[in-house]
């Protein structure tokens, strides 16, 4: 059909507030989230050029990325001081900007406190339909409500500050399509993962990747937000999900969603969104749910991923040379040797949190394994939940226990182990389950190894102490 | 911004493919409140290692990097953009590079130049010994060896770094724009206005 359009194009379509002769768009951008790493020069940059925030309503601060994930105040209610100057220096800074700025600011002390990717949602503040910005790449994750939402650097957070636009070019269109039932153990991580080791970490460049198909609308949205934060794994700036009942059911008096009238209409314009029958992409790569095993990555790319009952590949399995390269100086750094089962790999280290999963289903998943079962010997293993709504809700429902009693750590949200920028860090060549994003040199920690899990993977790898094939537990046999 | 019309001179002829930000400069460094500096950490862990390019003495201030695949790749931090810019980087080619970074090279004066392996190949094997060059105005990367590789480069883009304009100047010069498409949303969309954060919630 000559007027089929998909998603991504009516989004787009409905917020130019420009045209260039090249294709370039004036973008209107109706929410942006801010943190405090990327944001110091910005503002510095608006002061400068004596320059305002046009619309302080349309934008959300949170601190996350520097902040320690221990408790924040002491037993009589008051604030207790960050020790690392840089960072109590950032996050001061956000306080200050925000408050000179008119800014909506949570506190990192504040009940909603929690990773910017996590609260947006959580606070209704992402919504379907709209464009949504922050100066961090897994601003992708919104994509999952239906929002078109990317990370972008610093300079174009001043941009939006100033403007509350994005001069963009439009991104090809991708569809990923995947159809069936999810196997026993395999979660939206598993799929994710699964995804960028087809597709590869550049095989999403340029586009904007749409996820589709039975297995998608069968997810929560919880499932959907950790499958569209990844997308950037697969070099995607974005990636989105049409928004269906139960992305309305999820956002319903949250407390930034529209209320009343106003819901209403909103909703009926949501139902116009998914893309058109017939609507064009210009790439469409099919999936096969149940294809997908519990998987895990072995090197330092996001697209080096195995099923967890395959085994450390050889380099020189790899058709592309550069590839048999980069593969070399992985296993080196990952201290792997080829043909080692990844379920006989030992951790040190287990990280359950950051903003692609840290969320009450994620914990629901991870507690299960744990539930009767503790840490194996020599293994520390964290638990953070993503938000502080997250963190009562789970303890609401006793998770908290079910974790301390295991002997996992149980944490104040943030971004924690996932980017070493606070004080939880994987010491170097020790080795991390993790249920975050990047599997990068460094990532966790100069000379740190980081697996990139599943919540449930992740908890059975404390139990065991080794890489674990999560179908171990429901089976009951435990090693 | 400094306006920028070509750039010549020795160039890294590194050639790795998949350099994410976290390589360009680890996420320690990223506790900065300003732009300036971060050059002493750029690539501070391939530096670490003993035979490292940029610690080689041929390249010493080379103000061109090559690089392969999907350069850039990975978080949104302009200080990968701003750590290049302040080891002296002022031009990266490479056969791709991620979106949010060659975003970020442009708004910091960094051009990126995409062109074909190959054509990386060759300058690889030149840039050893000489240098190469980069020019905005007719858009090749010539060698002292009659090479002559032609790129694409968007034309706003292009503009901008040639005549050194501020991309928040021009667009807040189309305000009456913005505040067309402001006063038809709140008619046709009106929950899209933004409902205050509560801090009880
Ligand atoms: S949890 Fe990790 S990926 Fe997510 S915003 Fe924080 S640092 Fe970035």
């Amino acid at each position: 059909m000559a007027n089929s359009q998909t998603l991504y194009e009516k989004i787009w379509n409905a917020h130019i507030v420009e045209k260039r002769d090249d294709g370039t768009c004036l973008l209107y951008i109706d929410r942006h989230l801010v943190h405090e790493v990327t944001s110091p020069q910005a503002f510095a940059g608006l002061r400068a050029n004596g320059r305002t925030v046009r619309r302080p309503d349309l934008t959300l601060a949170v601190p996350d990325h520097n902040l320690p994930t221990t408790p924040r105040v002491d037993a009589q209610g008051h604030r207790l001081p960050i020790t690392d100057p840089e960072s109590a220096q950032q996050l001061d800074m956000l306080t200050r900007n925000t408050a000179e700025f008119g800014i909506d600011y949570i506190d990192a002390t504040a009940p909603a406190q929690g990773i910017v990717h996590v609260i947006g949602p959580e606070q209704g503040f992402t919504l379907p339909g709209t464009t949504l910005v922050c100066g961090d790449s897994h601003t992708s994750a919104h994509g999952a409500i239906g929002a078109l939402a990317f990370g972008i650097g610093t300079s174009e957070v001043e941009h939006v500050l100033a403007t509350q636009t994005l001069l963009l070019s439009p991104s090809k269109t991708m569809e990923i399509r995947i159809e069936g039932t999810l196997g026993a153990g395999v979660t939206a991580k598993d799929v994710i993962l699964h995804v960028i080791g087809k597709i590869g970490a550049a095989g999403g460049t340029g586009y904007v990747i749409e996820y589709t198909g039975s297995t998608i609308r069968d997810l929560s949205v919880e499932g959907r937000l950790t499958i569209a934060n990844m997308s950037i794994e697969g070099g995607a700036r974005a990636g989105l999900i049409a928004p269906d009942e139960t992305t309305f059911a999820y956002l319903k008096d949250r407390p930034m969603a529209p209320k009343g009238a106003a819901w209403d209409a909103a909703v009926a314009y949501w139902r116009t969104l998914p893309s058109d029958p017939g609507a064009v992409y210009d790439r469409t790569v099919l999936i096969d749910a149940t294809e997908i095993a519990p998987s895990l990555t072995w090197g330092t790319s996001p697209e080096d991923v195995v099923p967890i009952t395959g085994t450390v590949p050889d380099p020189m399995s790899f058709a592309d040379p550069s590839k048999q390269v980069a593969a070399r100086k992985s296993l080196d750094y990952m201290g792997l040797t080829p043909g080692t089962p990844m379920a006989q790999v030992p951790v040190q280290h287990v990280f359950i949190g950051s903003c692609t999963n840290s969320r009450i289903e994620d914990l629901r998943a991870a507690a299960a394994i744990a539930d009767g079962h503790h840490v194996a010997a020599g293994v520390r293993a964290l638990v953070v939940p993503g938000s502080g709504l997250v963190k009562r809700q789970a303890e609401a429902e006793g998770l908290d226990r079910i974790f301390v009693e295991a002997g996992f750590e149980w944490r104040e949200p943030g971004c924690s182990m996932c980017l070493a920028m606070n004080p939880d860090k994987v010491p170097p060549g020790e080795r991390c389950a993790s249920t975050s994003n990047r599997n990068f040199v460094g990532r966790q920690g100069p000379g740190a190894r980081t697996h990139l899990v599943s919540p449930a993977m992740a908890a059975a790898a404390a139990i065991n102490g080794r890489l674990s094939d999560v179908r171990e537990f429901d089976t009951g046999v435990i090693s | 911004m400094k306006p920028v019309t070509h750039v010549s001179g020795r160039a890294y002829p590194w050639g790795a493919k998949n350099i994410d930000t976290d390589v360009i400069i680890p996420a320690h460094w990223l506790k900065t409140v300003t732009r300036e500096g971060l050059g002493k950490g750029a690539f501070e862990t391939v530096r670490a290692e003993s035979g490292n390019i940029f610690d080689d003495p041929r390249y010493a201030g080379a103000p061109v990097l090559i690089a392969g695949d999907n350069f850039g790749c990975g978080s949104s931090r302009e200080h990968a953009a701003w750590a290049l810019a302040d080891m002296g980087i002022s031009a990266v080619i490479a056969p791709s590079f991620s979106d949010i970074f060659s975003g970020n090279a442009f708004k910091n004066g960094i051009v990126t130049v995409v062109l074909p392996q190959d054509a990386i190949d060759r300058l690889i094997e030149v840039a050893k010994t000489d240098a190469v060059s980069i020019d905005l105005e007719t858009m090749t990367v010539t060698t002292p060896f009659q090479d002559r590789f032609p790129f694409a480069l968007d034309p706003f883009r292009r503009q901008c770094l040639m005549e050194g304009l501020d991309e928040i100047g021009l667009t807040l010069a189309r305000d009456t724009a913005i505040s067309g498409y402001e006063a038809g949303l709140a008619e046709s969309r009106p929950w899209m206005a933004g409902e205050r954060f509560h801090a009880s919630a």
